[in-house]
């Protein structure tokens, strides 16, 4: 997957759009997991009432930001975690590779964490020659066909169990082909077993930090996330800097809304609370804990009002589920780790416009993804704001980086010319009548060029001979 | 890495606006449910076999006789259990010779991994238990360590009725938590599980494939 360079969008939508059997996949799962939301949160007074407070959880965590992070940093350095601080990516990187290489370690197994996908840490470690294994079934499944996560909750969802038993047969030695699903969980249960006992350093995410008591919550199914924190002698945890909440009473909602949201589960099978590493007398969990805050843009993100809400996000991934695009295209066509709706807002304002501006145009604003955000993401207004930052120099100190990207002279000329025209009656009736008489003669609307993407799908008007001012006019009504 | 700490909280101190320092007025009122003792247990037994476990609701006197009776139907090569508990010590007075026999997790993971991860079962006590979500409270400790929920294949842990709270929140309020957070706080709803294939829901996919919860109700 492309990382940090432009993204082709119109190229990656067409090969998704054209591959019957991803569409397929897509499809039937993405209604299973709305349809599991709905069951869930059947009652909406109930739901709304819940969704206010993760909203105002959220909220009042990130307007605490800068103390909350201190005092998630003080409360964990006195429960005996090692906290970090990561302004990009390849510093995080470096600072788990350093904790690596003090243990001399070569193989990390790994719970599945957004935020290391947004590292490209498996690949960093790689390169210094350290395994990094996944360990969630769906990320076990990509990693062994060199892939990325296609969605941020269910990683390999874009895969049948056919594709899933032919690559177990290829990659895993000595496995049988098989289809049946208990089966395939069975191997991969049997494989990973062995690589719990051998992991030296277990890596995971962090679904909340709670600043006052200093402990990091992880939400889970498997007992994988649980093994690569418990069994290894060290544990990174590395997590984006808008996670921390304020209060342990701030947890109860936010897992509710995270669950049920996600997958339509009351609560998942594990909930995991780590406050500190083993101490004296225990006798396993990690005797060390890092944690890793990463910022990669989020402060900068944070500074600006509207933009902040952004960092609400739980990563439930039902907006994903129910956006009409993504459940069309999904994840690998958007090109960057985040993809669907909270992807098109989050990644421009990490990647800059230039680089992945295009995603905030991969909308149809129909709401959808706003409807059943679990803390209220106004999701439709950040992209209209990225949309528009697009064509706009900004001179605010909050501009999304690469604001006015898309700015031509062509298309500034364009647009005056059309206020102009608008402006002035006499022009507006003569372009008006211009169009009626010559509506025959007009050429198709362009399929190449510069309005390739917007002809290509969209057929030209039959413009009345007659304009409509015209006509309220012979009519005697007041025409202004 | 100091630098990277110092121009993030820079960065955040600079940004941050009036707004955000002014007091910040809640509007939500949280909904509390309040259940009976009969409806806890009721309600914890119901979500939690909808998620796979197995309920038996037992007695403090009956507990042991359920657990030897749903053991002799099974073929274990041993029990973890903690020696050092009240559970343990009252295991071992009565462990007959032709149950799987008991072993104590008595050594650090680092000298005993592979042993653990071999033996087909468990059981542990618990702190207590969720009835609106259906979830058991393990706050695991020096007698009792963490994997011991976690490595076998089969999982039985014991649950006092009187300590299933109502909920989360009800838990974390009424046994003051954020006062004395110990290493590790976990939640168990079920057996492991997965749906990442096709979300087809399979079990046992990396901890335990069975859940057995005795209620010790009376």
């Amino acid at each position: 997957m492309a990382n940090s360079s432009v993204v082709d969008f119109p190229k990656n939508f067409t090969k998704a759009l054209n591959d019957p059997q991803l569409r397929h996949n897509l499809r039937s799962a993405m209604d299973t997991l709305g349809m599991r939301r709905r069951t869930l949160f059947s009652d909406p007074v109930s739901f709304e009432q819940l969704r206010a407070t993760g909203d105002e959880i959220r909220q009042r965590a990130l307007r605490q930001l800068p103390e909350l992070l201190e005092k998630l940093e003080k409360k964990c350095t006195e429960n005996g975690i090692q906290v970090h601080w990561a302004e990009t990516p390849a510093e995080a990187n470096q600072i788990c590779l350093e904790i690596i290489q003090r243990h001399n370690a070569h193989r990390v197994i790994k719970g599945k964490s957004m935020v290391s996908e947004e590292m490209h840490l498996n690949h960093f470690l790689a390169e210094h020659d350290v395994e990094a294994l996944e360990t969630d079934l769906g990320e076990y499944i990509i990693q062994l066909d060199h892939e990325t996560p296609s969605h941020i909750i269910v990683p390999a969802i874009h895969k049948n169990r056919d594709q899933i038993a032919r690559l177990f047969h290829d990659k895993i030695p000595n496995t049988p082909y098989t289809e049946v699903v208990e089966e395939l969980n069975a191997i991969a249960r049997k494989v990973l077993r062995e690589k719990f006992l051998a992991g030296e350093v277990g890596v995971s995410g962090v679904n909340f930090a709670v600043a006052e008591t200093g402990t990091l919550c992880l939400v889970e199914n498997e007992g994988n996330g649980r093994m690569c924190t418990t069994a290894p002698p060290v544990h990174i945890a590395v997590m984006g800097l808008e996670k921390v909440v304020e209060r342990l009473d701030d947890v109860p909602p936010l897992l509710r809304l995270l669950t049920g949201s996600a997958t339509g589960q009351l609560i998942t099978t594990y909930f995991n609370m780590i406050t500190s590493p083993r101490k004296a007398g225990e006798k396993d969990g990690p005797k060390e804990v890092h944690l890793v805050l990463l910022d990669n843009g989020r402060s900068k993100i944070w500074a600006d009002p509207e933009l902040r809400q952004t960092l609400k996000c739980i990563r439930c991934g039902a907006c994903l589920n129910h956006c009409p695009v993504y459940t069309r295209l999904g994840g690998h066509a958007y090109g960057y780790v985040y993809p669907g709706p909270i992807g098109s807002i989050l990644t421009p304002q990490i990647e800059g416009l230039v680089n992945a501006g295009a995603m905030a145009t991969a909308s149809t604003f129909c709401g959808a993804c706003e409807e059943v955000c679990p803390v209220k993401i106004p999701i439709t207004d950040i992209l209209r704001r990225l949309r528009n930052e697009s064509y706009q120099k900004v001179d605010t100190p909050h501009a999304v980086k690469g604001h006015g990207y898309k700015l031509s002279v062509i298309e500034s000329l364009t647009w005056k010319g059309w206020a102009l025209n608008n402006m002035m009656p006499w022009a507006n009736a003569l372009s008006a009548k211009l169009l009626g008489l010559l509506s025959a003669q007009l050429p198709r609307l362009p399929k190449v060029g510069l309005l390739k993407y917007w002809g290509q799908s969209r057929t030209l008007p039959k413009f009345a001979a007659r304009s409509l001012h015209a006509l309220a006019k012979e009519k005697g009504l007041r025409d202004e | 890495m100091n630098n990277a700490r110092a121009n993030i909280l820079a960065r955040l101190w600079t940004a941050i606006s009036p707004d955000d320092l002014a007091p910040f007025e809640s509007s939500v009122a949280g909904s509390a449910l309040e259940l009976s003792r009969t409806e806890r247990v009721a309600r914890l037994k119901q979500r939690m076999e909808a998620m796979h476990a197995e309920v038996v609701i037992t007695s403090a006197n009956g507990w042991i006789d359920a657990l030897k009776a749903t053991l002799r139907q099974r073929l274990l090569n041993g029990l973890l259990y903690a020696p050092d508990t009240a559970l343990g010590k009252a295991l071992a007075a009565v462990w007959d010779s032709d149950l799987p026999p008991l072993v104590g997790y008595t050594e650090t993971i680092e000298q005993c991994k592979e042993r653990l991860f071999a033996i087909d079962a468990s059981i542990t006590s618990t702190q207590g238990g969720l009835a609106d979500v259906g979830a058991l409270i393990l706050w695991p400790d020096s007698d009792e360590p963490r994997l011991m929920s976690l490595a076998p294949a089969l999982h039985i842990a014991v649950l006092d009725a009187a300590k299933i709270h109502d909920s989360l929140a009800q838990a974390i309020a009424h046994e003051h938590w954020r006062e004395k957070m110990p290493t590790n706080i976990l939640l168990i709803s079920g057996p492991s599980k997965t749906a990442d294939i096709e979300l087809v829901l399979t079990f046992g996919v990396h901890g335990p494939k069975e859940l057995i919860v005795l209620i010790l109700d009376g």
